[in-house]
């Protein structure tokens, strides 16, 4: 029987903590209405879990022009533990909190 | 594209343990923003010696040595020393502490690092009260709050002491920069930090950085908390630039201290009698402040 | 190089000859005179380093702790309420695989206040992962450094260590030291080649948070085999440091006219030089006596004091210090040693307690008491306090 010793002689901690998946925190569930999303990316500045990322302006295409060229942004259900941060902050009000119940399955 | 008002760069991962709505994980995004990846950093016991998760799991993208309680100063003095005589004067080095381990435990050896003007950052991400051992009050708790070693009870034992002023207590080591700042402004915050980058010495920033879990409040409030901090002037955002102060953002009309104070079930108990005393101290320690601008900018 | 230096500039020499790159240190009494001689060497360009200083012991272990950890080697010096000020960063620096070395004066813990010498403080930090070598001349000292640079910096090793004098019998009395050669000394020691180290292209988390099902317990069982790696490579180091030096220390115990001994003294430090001195005399008036220099405490010599006792019928352990359970620590740890293995009797002799003198009048006294018991075979009192006031016994 082999003992297991770590390599390193004293914790050296180098493994990205994207391996765990905080999603699973989550109670409530931010949705983005994409419509009115106006892209000034206030959720994407103040999510404390780094779980909002951009994204091109085709993959949610807005239906006002001026904005068009603009990219969208995406939330990372796996990190987001759904604090609601961006919700309360989002200026047009387009993004909506759910209970995560009654928002279905994990994508 | 997209156009931002603070850097892209990512330097703080997902997947970390911080609670929900955590305003000093929304800080340490901002700090890395503004300094980027040549810099090392330090952290105490605080609720960031927990925040990165459990080994072999790290959520920074920049070095971290963790550190006892009460010699955050005294380890980037090290790091400092030691990153200097091999030739790596480019490099940052911050220390990231809470309030407790600034306010309190660790004020010896910050002052000490200040005196001695080491080229360092020192970050101390108030949160008002020891957060990591479950809401504890430090010297940093604003008067009137309750706390589980201030829990009020029928001797109405809460914190009457106003909170310690350590950003004027390390203006008072007359080090080349000193600023608070909060996670509401980050393009405030950020160009704090990047100023301070300029400057060779310690330099000195208090983030305010509400804690739903300690000050009562839902998670989703977090900046609407911190931003009504500096718009009822109970936290007021500034720097002091070799001893010259600068009041960066000055509220119009300045808001009612209650509305920042009924946000926050720590202060639920307040009578409208101790509201006014909390706000009669704030406006106190307001006009003192413009008078610390006005007086240093003179000559 | 013969130099005539006191302990403390003996140790100043030993750093500056290992060229730590920072040196963290805050003045107290009788260690001062080591950070002064070093501050004296930088000031005059004679030592290459960075010198904080800081406004507490426990301080300057930290910030010895961070540049350690950023890749230099570094040196502290401390004595008494600065190394127990300095405790939780000492497990911290062995924990966190460091091989800080220091500089201890052994010094009296208060109440009552005072300067002189006593091992309590370094006892007390028997436990704290540190390897400890205690000296007896200043020569010693020196060399003590510049070994233990070599031992901890192994990669399999990794501890810190720390470089035990007495007070003021060692570090503010001058005798004759040779002071080795800076080439020699830089091919024995080489380059720092640190294990780790914080570098902005390798982020990593030092010292991150172990859940109970984590690792701790394997960290420190692997500070456990370093230890005894440390037992092990000691023995080696020693060796190639007596061949180019022209010393000739043994490892871990320094044994004088054990061979015959009917009773032989266990001692730490600089007692080791006055029981010498009493053993020739009383040879002399044919009392087969012996002395048995521990110099290293951690780790502690089990081997060696085994096979010490199997040559002779009767053990003596003199402590400089006490321990409030079965004895003081260099008797209770010689005793536990020992257990099973042979049952010759042991007995502690604990004197010398605030600096106060330990005479060879006393030492013969102890050494007479310790043949009684030796023909005898069995202990009388299993701990005497030597030379309490009034008690004439001893004088």
């Amino acid at each position: 029987m082999a003992i297991i010793l770590p390599e390193d002689p004293t914790p050296i901690a180098k493994v990205p903590s994207t391996e765990n998946k905080t999603g699973g925190w989550r109670t409530f569930r931010p949705i983005i209405h994409y419509d009115k999303c106006i892209r000034c990316y206030i959720c994407w500045k103040f999510c404390p879990d780094a779980a909002i990322h951009f994204a091109p302006p085709d993959a949610h295409p807005s239906p006002k022009e001026a904005l068009a060229k603009f990219d969208t942004v995406e939330i990372n259900y796996d990190y987001c533990k759904g604090c609601g941060i961006c919700a309360n902050e989002c200026p047009v009000n387009a993004i909506e909190l759910v209970l995560e119940e009654a928002g279905g399955e994990e994508e | 594209m997209h156009r931002l008002t603070i850097p892209e760069e990512e330097y703080m991962l997902s997947g970390h343990t911080a609670c929900l709505g955590c305003g000093a994980t929304i800080a340490m995004r901002y700090v890395l923003k503004a300094l980027g990846k040549r810099t090392i950093l330090s952290i105490p016991a605080c609720c960031w010696a927990v925040i990165p998760g459990v080994y072999p799991h790290r959520n920074l993208e920049v070095p971290l040595l963790y550190t006892a309680f009460e010699v955050t100063g005294a380890a980037i003095s090290g790091i400092r020393e030691a990153l200097d005589v091999m030739g790596k004067e480019d490099v940052n080095v911050v220390g990231f502490a809470g309030d407790g381990g600034t306010a309190d435990i660790g004020l010896q050896a910050l002052s000490a690092a200040a005196e001695r003007g080491h080229n360092v950052f020192y970050i101390m991400y108030d949160n008002e009260a020891y957060m990591n051992t479950g809401i504890q009050r430090s010297g940093s708790t604003p008067m009137g709050a309750w706390t589980t070693t201030t829990p009020g009870g029928k001797k109405r034992m809460y914190k009457w002491e106003p909170k310690k002023s350590v950003a004027e207590i390390m203006v008072a080591h007359n080090i080349p920069y000193v600023a608070t700042a909060t996670i509401a402004y980050p393009e405030d915050m950020i160009s704090k930090l990047r100023r301070a980058k300029e400057m060779k010495g310690p330099k000195f920033i208090q983030i305010l950085s509400p804690c739903p879990t300690g000050w009562r409040y839902p998670p989703d409030k977090t900046v609407e908390v911190s931003r009504l901090a500096v718009q009822t002037n109970v936290f007021p955002l500034y720097e002091v630039v070799n001893g010259k102060y600068r009041i960066t953002i000055k509220p119009k009309n300045p808001k009612p201290v209650k509305d920042y104070l009924m946000m926050q079930g720590r202060f639920r108990h307040l009578t409208e009698e101790e509201i006014a005393r909390i706000q009669k101290h704030i406006d106190e320690n307001w006009k003192a402040l413009l008078k610390k601008e006005r007086c240093s900018q003179e000559d | 190089m013969k130099m005539i230096l006191t302990g403390n500039e003996s140790a100043a020499w030993g750093a500056r000859l290992s060229r730590p790159k920072v040196v963290a240190a805050y003045p107290i009494t009788p260690q001062t005179s080591i950070i002064e001689t070093i501050a004296s060497f930088i000031a005059n360009g004679e030592m290459d380093a960075r010198y904080i200083r800081v406004e507490s012991e426990h301080s300057a272990m930290a910030a010895c702790i961070a540049a350690q950890n950023t890749g230099v080697r570094t040196f502290t010096a401390t004595s008494a309420h600065g190394l127990a000020l300095m405790h939780e960063m000492l497990i911290w620096a062995s924990g966190a695989r460091l091989p800080i070395v220091m500089s201890v004066v052994n010094r009296a813990m208060a109440p009552p206040w005072s300067v002189w010498t006593d091992q309590l403080d370094t006892m007390a930090q028997r436990d704290t992962g540190w390897i400890q070598i205690y000296t007896e001349n200043n020569q010693e000292v020196i060399d003590s450094i510049i070994m233990s640079y070599k031992i901890g910096e192994k990669h399999n090793i990794l501890l810190p260590s720390m470089v035990i004098e007495d007070a003021f019998i060692l570090s503010h009395t001058s005798e004759g030291v040779d002071i080795p050669e800076q080439e020699k000394v830089d091919e024995f020691l080489g380059e720092y080649d640190p294990a780790f180290k914080l570098d902005p292209d390798e982020p990593a988390g030092f010292g991150s948070l172990i859940m109970p099902e984590g690792p701790y317990m394997e960290f420190r069982y692997k500070m456990a085999l370093a230890m005894e790696d440390a037992r092990k490579e000691t023995g080696e180091v020693v060796k190639e440091f007596n061949e180019i030096f022209g010393r000739n220390y043994s490892p871990f115990v320094e044994e004088y006219r054990t061979e015959d001994a009917d009773a032989v003294m266990v001692v730490l430090g600089t007692i080791g030089s006055t029981a010498k001195d009493v053993v020739d005399n009383m040879r002399g008036e044919g009392y087969k006596v012996g002395v048995a220099r521990v110099r290293y405490f951690r780790p502690f010599p089990v081997e060696e004091i085994r096979n010490i006792a199997r040559k002779t019928n009767m053990l003596g352990v003199a402590d400089r210090s006490y321990s409030f359970g079965p004895g003081a620590n260099l008797y209770a740890e010689t005793k536990s040693s020992l257990y099973g293995f042979t049952d010759i009797p042991v007995k502690n002799y604990v004197m010398g307690l605030g600096g106060r003198d330990i005479t060879p009048k006393i030492l013969e006294k102890v050494f007479k008491d310790m043949l009684l018991i030796s023909k005898k075979g069995v202990v009388d009192k299993e701990v005497e306090w030597v030379g309490l006031q009034g008690d004439e016994r001893w004088s």
